[in-house]
């Protein structure tokens, strides 16, 4: 079913930015909140080094969830268990039950190959895969999972996806042209249109702009913002402005004294900024410590 | 306010560098240089020296005809040629592919039970004398299951002194491809077989080719193993299961045996198979190349 669902997917156009819905202020609030990823009872260990604590939580379904706290919190961790990329560290495992949608990503039944499948991730450090060109970088995705696709509707999701990340207009002209000699923020679009062309209801991305100058952060955000229009996003990140900026939602997670990680608070992100109900969020968000 | 002429001096002594210490930097980078010196000196030397003593030998003939018994004037060593470009086909298709397998086993499966032995096997192999694997061939093969000298039985000598080397360089190389890669793939979605198949290899490529020319190169110059496998053929001969000849073999024979002419053809064999080494290394570093552009 979920196979069905990713071969035909692709094939119909995704132009789902239509200007009406901007003007309407963007996201329809009208909506009952549907939850895009449930997370209970979400242990994480390394070894025996326990990363994360008994983290529940739950992201709605189109918005933005950015989960902060500093380094050695488990944030990444967790973010890592969602699409069972945490246990591709030798050693590292995770209990406890996770969502996505109506999958149960760590029921036995559940090959961790078709959840990473129906996941977006982007990483800290733009990886687009040097060997390749721009255009095979975006089709990597629909080609490691062996979608058939004929050349025009290949073309067609490699220049849709690459405007989706807002790249396509600076590449069009060097498509075949190695994507390694992109600048650092064009390199990390390249890897969220590469993350986008498989169709993903959930983009996970972990600190994507904290290697970005001001400039490139800015269009990351910008982009981030976009997306949130039709997928569900769950940033990692240390830099709290731009949690507060293109977040709805946000996570404050910290390591306590056994440095195990645990949620401390989760909120609207306002809220969180602005009254924050835990002691230790506020001394963070404050600067105070972290 | 001007800016005023700086002088040494006005360096704080504690920030100044020793005399004592300048001195024994100079000494340590003319050391460096010096090794390096020697270093190209004597491969130059043994290029030189081979292609003066060799290049007498080398005519059309050298390239087209079959040695000839002595007292005959003229004669080549085309069947060597042959028989080493066929030797390091036969071997390479062999070892090359087992090294790799052996390396992404190491590599990529390295929590598994047997990466750790496979890789301590690679290392004893690769210790073993090669006249020692040559005797092992022969007894296994040559008065076994083959029964008779053969060019088989020498490709196979020499694949299981390559497989090491293919295995041990591949290793390496596979650890520098990013394992941001590896997890970019598998985050797509990529069942981990097409993440080492479609991302992990093909980043590696130069590399593997390169360990691939190492060990042809390593491989066809050995002359012990082919002694006791191969064995040698004055005839042209590709039939895998019957005796090949082969450069090295070539040159061993010419330069024991009592004639001056021999010794001219040893020298000019000699350079033939250093050029033949250095052609298949730079066409497969062309080939490599072109893919990657």
């Amino acid at each position: 079913m979920m196979i069905d669902d990713v071969t035909t997917e692709p094939l119909t156009p995704v132009v789902r930015r239509d200007p009406a819905r901007t003007e309407s202020g963007g996201r329809p609030k009208a909506e009952p909140p549907v939850q895009a990823l449930g997370i209970e009872d979400l242990n994480a260990y390394y070894g025996g080094m326990h990363a994360v604590g008994d983290v529940t939580l739950q992201v709605q379904k189109g918005q933005v969830t950015a989960i902060i706290g500093p380094s050695g919190c488990g944030k990444s961790t967790l973010l890592r268990c969602l699409n069972r990329m945490h246990e591709v560290t030798p050693g590292a495992r995770a209990t406890g039950r996770v969502l996505i949608g109506d999958v149960d990503v760590y029921a036995p039944q559940t090959d961790p190959v078709e959840v990473r499948s129906m996941v977006g991730m982007v990483f800290q450090k733009a990886n687009p895969f040097p060997m390749m060109s721009i255009y095979e970088n975006v089709a990597a995705g629909p080609r490691l999972r062996g979608w058939k696709l004929k050349r025009p509707e290949m073309d067609d999701l490699v220049e849709r996806n690459l405007r989706r990340a807002a790249l396509w207009d600076e590449v069009k002209d060097r498509l075949h042209r190695s994507g390694a000699a992109l600048s650092g923020g064009q390199q990390q679009r390249l890897c969220i249109a590469r993350a986008l062309a498989t169709d993903p209801s959930v983009v996970l991305m972990d600190e994507p702009a904290s290697a970005l100058d001001p400039i490139a952060t800015y269009k990351i955000e910008e982009l981030v913002r976009e997306l949130s229009e039709e997928i569900t996003i769950v940033i990692v990140t240390h830099n709290m402005q731009q949690a507060s900026r293109v977040s709805q939602r946000t996570v404050f997670m910290l390591a306590g004294d056994d440095r195990v990680g645990r949620l401390v608070e989760q909120g609207p992100t306002t809220e969180i900024f602005t009254h924050p109900r835990d002691e230790r969020t506020e001394a963070y968000i404050t600067g105070r410590f972290g | 306010m001007a800016v005023r002429s700086a002088t040494l001096s006005a360096i704080p002594a504690r920030h100044r560098i020793a005399a004592k210490r300048r001195i024994g930097e100079r000494i340590a980078i003319t050391l460096l240089g010096l090794a390096t010196l020697i270093g190209v000196v004597l491969l130059v030397t043994i290029l030189g020296y081979v292609i003066v003593q060799g290049a007498p030998a080398i005519n059309l003939e050298f390239f087209t005809q079959r040695p000839k018994p002595f007292g005959e004037v003229g004669g080549g060593v085309q069947p060597a040629i042959a028989g080493t470009l066929l030797l390091a086909a036969v071997s390479g298709a062999i070892a090359i592919p087992v090294g790799i397998a052996a390396a992404i086993f190491v590599v990529e499966y390295r929590t598994g039970r047997f990466a750790a032995p496979v890789r301590f096997a690679a290392e004893l192999i690769s210790g073993l004398p090669s006249i020692v694997i040559g005797v092992f061939v022969w007894a296994f093969l040559v008065r076994g299951v083959i029964g008779q000298f053969s060019g088989l039985a020498g490709a196979i000598a020499l694949a299981v002194i390559m497989v090491p080397i293919v295995a041990r360089t591949v290793e390496e190389v596979l650890r520098l491809v990013p394992g941001s890669l590896r997890e970019a793939a598998l985050a797509l979605g990529a069942p981990k077989w097409k993440v080492i198949l479609s991302v992990v290899l093909p980043t590696a490529r130069a590399g593997i080719i390169t360990a691939s020319v190492l060990a042809i190169a390593r491989s066809a110059g050995e002359t012990a193993p082919l002694l006791l496998t191969a064995l040698g053929n004055e005839f042209f001969s590709l039939n895998l299961l019957r005796a090949v000849d082969a450069l090295p073999l070539r040159v061993y024979r010419y330069a024991i045996s009592p004639y001056d002419d021999w010794h001219v053809k040893a020298w000019g064999a000699s350079l033939v198979l250093v050029a033949v080494i250095g052609v298949v290394a730079l066409l497969l570093r062309v080939v490599a190349r072109q893919r990657v552009n």
